[in-house]
């Protein structure tokens, strides 16, 4: 467990080389092929991509493209068929289920296409799950989940239940969840696709406020052009081949 | 564990369905144990309930008390075995006693016995013509103080008080001075009357610096073989029918314990089918399996626990209810517990087989478009 970094979350190069801690996550000719019955459907071509310590990137493509694969491999969630995978300091290529698990627990943040949220759980209880799953310091979670919750415009509706949330506080709070365990590198998978342009703009606004605040890294795959200026950068992504 | 806890909080009506289930299966548990622990109580109670560490019987009667006859020269050799302390006789006679109070064809059979060491619950012999009575002699209108008339010679016998939970064969107990049986069964069972040193079975007491079945051992080596010699609990399971009824009994709950398995097992297959996406999710956002199968196992004992709770009120209210003496049942801590105990057992044992479930839930699951 790294309690090293949750207790100084903004220093800069805490521990590692000083060429890694400018990287929040590593790609190196990551393949990804799925296996459909008799079929492969290679979703990731030979990916290559390098994302700084407090980066922001936007990953743009059209529906079928391979942007939630990327991300997943990213995410420790998925394993790539080929190519090299660093997330800040780790290289998680050849982890085996235990090890991703725990990095998924302590080194990343996601938030999912469909958000996700336990169902039976009011918001802020969706936020301590991490601390339940993890380094359990119940007052330190306490703390940082009301300060999220805050954060994020939720104060008042910590106490429901997601079903009694609207589609935004929802995004919020799987936000928020993503956030718990101070990652390095947060993924959001289409974050404002279920949204209007107009909350789809503030919750994007939102996640570069929070992204920068803390000095963590990003990527946010969309495939709304509009949303692509609250990035750094922008990666298009074609039929899993990358392109600046 | 917590989130399964805040889970069996929010969703309670999925559980209830299961724990209604173990609920009729626990109360089915203690409703079988008490009527085993009744039956065997009420048949070998007066046995158990001696306070020696091992009873001597002579080696043809398979410790039946009736059968057996242990005279003065064996008393001599037990008491010189090394880590004997006490030795004290035992006999018994099965008689019908007049009431007062009932008609003179109503006779109710009691068993009256000689002895020497007190048993539990009981002091030293009472006087001449006296005995203690089992409380379950209560309900057939025996009272202290009153005198009831045993066997065809009428023999009077004064009640001198009243001792709880002694019972042999079925009925209730008197208990009397070696003299006074003697003098009962002299004149109703002229044909085994026996000599003054001669009893059915001696209560042994050890010292404490061996055993009871090494001290039971050594008791029949000295005698050469001429006696029987069990620990008090083990002679108690050898009084005829008992291992019969035992292990009839026990199947029956060894049966409804794997209900119990089966109920448990099917109940959490079909819960962790219903929960393959939030698995999926939890695993995703970095949760082990351990932790998740952690909370299944959590939810089992709790619903277990609930329906022991349940379950055991509801028999103890059963049991309060019957009225005394009509069907021999006994709900002691011992049979709730090890029920309690065996029910947790069964719901761990049967939400394991989920374990497999659970870990072959792929995380990546999660990330698909389907809420
Ligand atoms: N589990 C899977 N098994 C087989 N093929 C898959 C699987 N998951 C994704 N694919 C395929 O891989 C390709 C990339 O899928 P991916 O989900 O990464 O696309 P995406 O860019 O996220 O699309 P969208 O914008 O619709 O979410 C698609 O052709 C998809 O059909
Ligand atoms: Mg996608």
């Amino acid at each position: 467990m790294n309690h090293g970094r949750r207790d100084t979350p903004h220093t800069p190069d805490d521990q590692g080389t000083a060429a890694d801690s400018h990287t929040a996550l590593r790609l190196e000719a990551v393949r990804k092929v799925y296996r459909l019955g008799d079929d492969d459907v290679v979703a990731l071509h030979h990916a290559d991509l390098r994302v700084g310590a407090d980066e922001i990137v936007a990953l743009v493509g059209p529906s079928g493209s391979g942007k939630t694969t990327l991300c997943s491999i990213a995410g420790a969630i998925l394993s790539p068929t080929a190519g090299r995978v660093v997330v800040g300091e780790q290289d998680i290529t050849e982890f085996g289920e235990s090890e991703l698990s725990r990095v998924r627990r302590e080194s990343v943040g996601f938030v999912f296409q469909a958000v996700n949220l336990v169902p039976f759980l009011t918001a802020r209880e969706n936020l301590l799950v991490i601390d339940e799953l993890g380094s359990r310091n119940r007052s330190a979670a306490r703390a940082r989940a009301d300060q999220l919750l805050d954060e994020l415009g939720l104060a008042d509706r910590a106490s429901n239940l997601p079903s009694q949330l609207s589609g935004g506080q929802r995004q919020r709070v799987a936000i928020g969840r993503a956030l718990m365990n101070e990652p390095s590198l947060v993924l959001f998978d289409e974050p404002t696709s279920a949204l209007d342009t107009q909350l789809g703009e503030k919750v994007m606004e939102l996640i570069r406020h929070e992204m920068k605040a803390r000095g963590t890294a990003a990527v946010i795959v969309t495939h709304d052009e509009r949303m692509t200026h609250y990035a750094d950068r922008v990666v298009h992504i074609t039929d899993g081949v990358l392109a600046a | 564990m917590r989130l399964a806890l805040q889970e069996m909080r929010r969703r309670p009506g999925r559980f209830v369905t299961a724990t209604a289930i173990l609920t009729l299966i626990a109360l089915l548990l203690l409703f079988l144990g008490g009527l085993l622990d009744g039956l065997i109580g009420s048949a070998t109670s007066a046995i158990s309930g001696q306070t020696g560490d091992v009873i001597t019987f002579s080696s043809t009667s398979q410790s039946s008390l009736p059968s057996s006859r242990v005279g003065g020269a064996v008393r001599s050799e037990i008491a010189g075995v090394p880590g004997v302390e006490r030795v004290g006789g035992l006999g018994v006679t099965q008689v019908g006693a007049r009431v007062p109070g009932r008609s003179e064809r109503d006779l109710v059979d009691v068993a009256l016995f000689g002895y020497e060491l007190p048993p539990a619950g009981l002091g030293v012999p009472p006087d001449r013509a006296k005995a203690y009575a089992d409380t379950s002699l209560r309900a057939k209108g025996v009272a202290a103080g009153g005198t009831i008339l045993l066997g065809p010679a009428r023999t009077p016998i004064t009640i001198a008080g009243f001792v709880d939970g002694l019972r042999y064969g079925g009925q209730g107990t008197l208990w009397a001075s070696p003299e006074t049986w003697r003098v009962v069964q002299a004149a109703n069972r002229p044909d085994a009357a026996s000599a003054v040193d001669v009893f059915q079975a001696f209560v042994v007491r050890g010292d404490g610096s061996v055993r009871a079945a090494e001290l039971a051992r050594r008791i029949d080596d000295a005698t050469r073989g001429s006696t029987s010699s069990r620990t008090t609990a083990a002679a108690a399971d050898a009084q005829p029918g008992v291992e019969q009824q035992r292990s009839t009994f026990n199947q029956i709950i060894g049966a409804t314990v794997g209900v119990a398995i089966v109920v448990v097992a099917l109940f959490f297959a079909l819960l962790i089918v219903e929960r393959t996406a939030l698995y999926g999710v939890l695993k995703a956002i970095g949760a082990r399996s351990r932790t998740l199968f952690g909370g299944v196992v959590t939810q089992a004992i709790v619903v277990s626990l609930l329906a022991s709770a349940i379950g055991a009120l509801l028999a103890l209210v059963a049991a309060l209810t019957v009225p005394a003496g009509s069907i021999p049942f006994s709900l002691s801590p011992a049979r709730v517990l090890g029920t309690v105990a065996l029910l947790v057992l069964a719901a761990i044992l049967g939400c394991s087989f989920s374990l497999r479930r659970v870990l072959r839930i792929d995380p990546a699951s999660a990330i698909g478009t389907a809420s």
